[in-house]
């Protein structure tokens, strides 16, 4: 898998998503910087977490309009995945990539935490090698992170199984309890209508590595590899 | 020209920041608040546009029609 991490000014997650694929044999990550207008060749893009242009007016909202943009909406449009982390996501959101946005956290306060995640589909390309039911351990960091869609929007991410991953406790329960930040259905992860992109707020280039306080976020990078083998 | 948007979070939206400064402001003494909403002003000051170029900047950019609503004052 040749994979793109892209790098907007204020990127701060984009060598970690390198390094986390870097860590998979037969796996090549190359930073790409925001200006270029290309993703031509590449099997995977990586919108990585971090504060681009410093979230001024909406997080994400001015990265969206950046050079590559129109290259990673005709890579989705093209079927090749597109993961979105944290800041990612939010520039997903705001790129209409995917449906909803990301609203100031309920409690107000940035979450930087361990969190547990109920993989809700396991039939995706992204969570391919997890299993419905699974939790995973990742971690949080983020201020903006309370998923919101219209009633109508969140009927049909959940009818068409588009919500991947959402809070749980470690026993795998969703509880208004184990929801970090006020989302919506405790979800942490959606993705698109076609399977190809998926944003989740949670990191898990984070957990890719035992010497780094666990691998439960290698899953999602293994389930992209498998994908991308497959289609070849 | 001269305008300035103003962008407010849509009435089903629970706004935190609202709801908590609402509470600073009961905690100084003024009871008896029923809604605080924060919003933004931008104000724009740009040669040769037109009403509806800042309306699709104002729709496009300055808002997320999502989540929020946005007005459009022309100042001059």
């Amino acid at each position: 898998m040749k994979a793109a991490v892209l790098q907007f000014p204020g990127s701060n997650c984009d060598t970690d998503c390198q390094a986390a694929l870097l860590s998979f044999p037969g796996v090549t990550a190359e930073i790409v910087w925001h200006k270029e207008t290309s993703l031509a060749g590449y099997d995977a893009v990586v919108l990585p977490g971090g504060f681009s242009y410093g979230d001024y007016l909406r997080c994400g909202s001015i990265a969206r309009f950046s050079p590559i943009m129109g290259a990673v909406r005709e890579a989705a449009n093209g079927g090749v995945l597109i993961l979105g982390i944290c800041n990612g996501f939010q520039i997903l959101c705001e790129a209409g990539l995917l449906p909803g946005t990301l609203l100031r956290n309920n409690g107000l306060l940035f979450r930087c935490e361990h969190r547990h995640l109920l993989v809700e589909n396991a039939q995706t390309p992204f969570t391919s090698v997890l299993h419905k039911g699974q939790v995973l351990d990742i971690p949080i960091a983020h201020g903006e992170g309370n998923y919101f869609a219209d009633p109508e929007t969140l009927k049909q991410l959940e009818a068409n199984g588009q919500i991947l991953v959402r809070y749980c406790d470690a026993s795998g329960n969703v509880t208004p309890g184990a929801n970090p930040n006020g989302s919506l259905g405790n979800i942490a992860g959606i993705c698109s209508h076609g399977r190809n992109v998926f944003g989740l707020m949670p990191h898990p280039e984070r957990v890719c590595d035992p010497l780094i306080g666990g691998t439960d976020g290698r899953g999602i990078f293994q389930s992209m590899i498998e994908a991308v083998q497959k289609a070849k | 020209m001269k305008a300035v948007v103003t962008v407010m979070p849509k009435p089903a939206i629970l706004d935190p920041a609202g709801v908590a400064t609402g509470r600073a402001i009961e905690h100084l003494g003024l009871k008896g608040v029923r809604s605080v909403r924060i919003g933004k002003s931008i104000e724009i000051e740009v040669d040769g546009a037109t009403e509806a170029q800042l309306h699709e900047i104002a729709n496009d950019l300055l808002s997320n029609p999502v989540v929020e609503d946005y007005k459009l004052q022309i100042l001059s």
